[in-house]
């Protein structure tokens, strides 16, 4: 029993930062119809930046905060120098579909490599800002930590914040609007490029929470994020790939199932099952959990 | 007074010519039908009108100021709004949704409420659907919510495309009447792109017969209906 407890936790906890990561790459893929592997890469920056901030203040929260800010205008450049100059130069045929993409796994590269010169490829350790201790409960450890509540109660604040946004303001019904049906929002008055950079900005801040939130349970190196954005994409992809609901219920599904593999089964069967996840709820759910059905055309 | 004036428009989809040396004029408040067969030129001319594609060559102005080669976005905001092709909602929102899209840009709450109740009063069916996805409207009521999107954007100048497309006759005849009738009470003027040819003539005041991306007659609409270049447009004898 206490261990199924510390299996729904853990797979809780990790769920909640896949959930991150999948919002940010389906908030960039509803916006631009792009798959953004340079997340990983902006998201680095952004922890590296926090480290920074936390190592000479020893402020957690003023390091989150400018890990926020950072991701923020990282993610409005990345949409407005990169993406913006190559949908001018290629706007159609499969070279238009996939240039943009390649570009950011390029980008992936030169930012790890940039924050290789930058802060060196050791690996370093990112301060804990609560207790790593797991609670004890009725005379039992369970393996789930202060830090472990802290990463889920922040992710429930920030998965409030959006669907605030995106559910109860003009702003929001704006960026929904533009990524359904750009044309349709244009023709209605929509100013389909700002929300567009918005949608990354969004994205960038959703992604540097999830990178400071999981770095003090593991380690910091310029590729640490590597794995968070393969976990983050499959959950996106359970979730639907368009739904803001789905990345969330893709990225607990997820975490769960890893969690179980984890606990008991063993852990070198975490990377295959995590696939064998993505396959399952593909045939079962081709569309995803949350995705859009066909479109009545009558 | 000319409100719309489109002089020698020439438009092509790459190395294809779609309109050629088109020119005719709207007056304000008058409702215009562009008449004509599929691939006669329609869309691309309403789409060239409000922003969405580049002209070639020749100039249009609306009240006096170029339109041409503007953004959508902005020729809105001078009271141009155009409903496209094919029931213009956006299915993952709800239909109040779809309502309040066309008056963010005016940051008018209570102007937009003003609207969107007008537009419900022209179509009640939609005040029956407000929270609903518009997924779930059936074609006339997608093509109701369609224009009642645009109004509620307070347009000058109504640019509608093919609205009674795979709608059985009876909504068709609904959704004429709405228009007639908007015209009418706003003072509005319409520009309605039409294969149903019979129909939009007799609402309109004018019309405008395109064949192959050229303007084969225009003039009074009644005249029209008896012209034999109407025939020939949709024929092509």
């Amino acid at each position: 029993m206490r261990n199924l407890l510390g299996t729904l936790l853990i797979g809780l906890t990790l769920g909640s930062v896949y959930s991150l990561m999948a919002l940010a790459l389906v908030l960039v893929w509803r916006s631009t119809r792009v798959v953004n592997f340079a997340q990983a890469g902006q998201a680095i920056v952004t922890t590296y930046i926090a480290y920074e901030i936390v190592t000479r203040t020893g402020v957690f929260w003023l390091a989150v905060l400018f890990a926020v800010a950072a991701g923020a205008l990282i993610g409005a450049g990345v949409e407005y120098f990169l993406m913006r100059t190559l949908f001018r130069h290629v706007d159609e045929g499969p070279v238009a579909a996939l240039a943009p993409v390649i570009a950011t796994l390029g980008l992936l590269g030169v930012i790890r490599s940039i924050v290789g010169m930058i802060w060196g490829n050791d690996f370093r350790s990112f301060y804990s800002p609560v207790s790593t201790d797991n609670f004890v409960l009725a005379g039992e450890t369970i393996p789930f930590s202060r830090l472990n509540l802290l990463i889920i109660l922040a992710t429930v604040v920030v998965m409030i914040i959006f669907s605030i946004i995106f559910q109860r303001t003009d702003l929001g019904l704006s960026l929904r609007a533009a990524a359904f049906q750009p044309e349709i929002a244009r023709l209605a008055g929509i100013r389909v490029g700002p929300i567009r950079t918005l949608g990354w900005v969004f994205a960038g801040v959703a992604g540097a929470i999830a990178g400071v939130l999981v770095t003090p349970t593991t380690i910091l190196s310029p590729n640490s994020l590597d794995l968070l954005l393969v976990f983050g994409f499959v959950a996106a992809v359970i979730g639907g790939l368009e739904s803001l609901p789905g990345a969330v219920l893709g990225g607990l599904v997820l975490g769960l199932g890893v969690s179980i593999v984890l606990n008991y089964v063993g852990t070198s069967l975490v990377f295959p099952s995590i696939f064998v996840v993505l396959i399952i709820s593909l045939i079962v759910r081709p569309n995803g959990l949350l995705g859009n059905k066909k479109v009545r055309s009558a | 007074m000319s409100s719309l004036v489109v002089s020698n428009l020439t438009v092509s989809h790459g190395a294809i010519r779609a309109l050629r040396d088109i020119s005719f004029e709207v007056q304000e408040g008058e409702l215009t039908a562009i008449i004509g067969a599929n691939g006669a030129g329609k869309t691309t001319l309403l789409r060239t009108l409000s922003g969405l594609k580049d002209a070639e060559s020749g100039t249009a102005t609306w009240r006096d100021r170029n339109i041409l080669g503007k953004r959508p976005e902005d020729l809105v905001r001078r009271g141009i709004s155009h409903v496209s092709e094919g029931k213009s909602v956006i299915p993952e929102l709800t239909v109040r949704e779809n309502l309040v899209i066309g008056g963010l840009w005016r940051r008018d709450k209570s102007g937009t409420e003003r609207a969107i109740k007008e537009a419900v009063e022209l179509f009640p069916r939609l005040g029956e659907r407000m929270s609903q996805s518009a997924n779930t409207l059936s074609g006339g009521e997608r093509q109701m919510l369609a224009i009642g999107r645009a109004l509620v954007s307070r347009p000058r100048l109504l640019l509608l495309d093919e609205p009674s497309l795979g709608l059985a006759p009876l909504i068709i005849e609904q959704i004429f009447a709405a228009i007639k009738n908007l015209q009418k009470s706003m003072n509005l003027t319409v520009v309605l792109v039409e294969q149903n040819a019979n129909s939009a003539l007799e609402i309109a005041d004018t019309g405008v017969i395109l064949n192959l991306g050229e303007l084969v007659a225009s003039g009074n609409a009644g005249e029209l209906l008896e012209d034999p270049a109407l025939k020939s447009a949709y024929l092509g004898y």
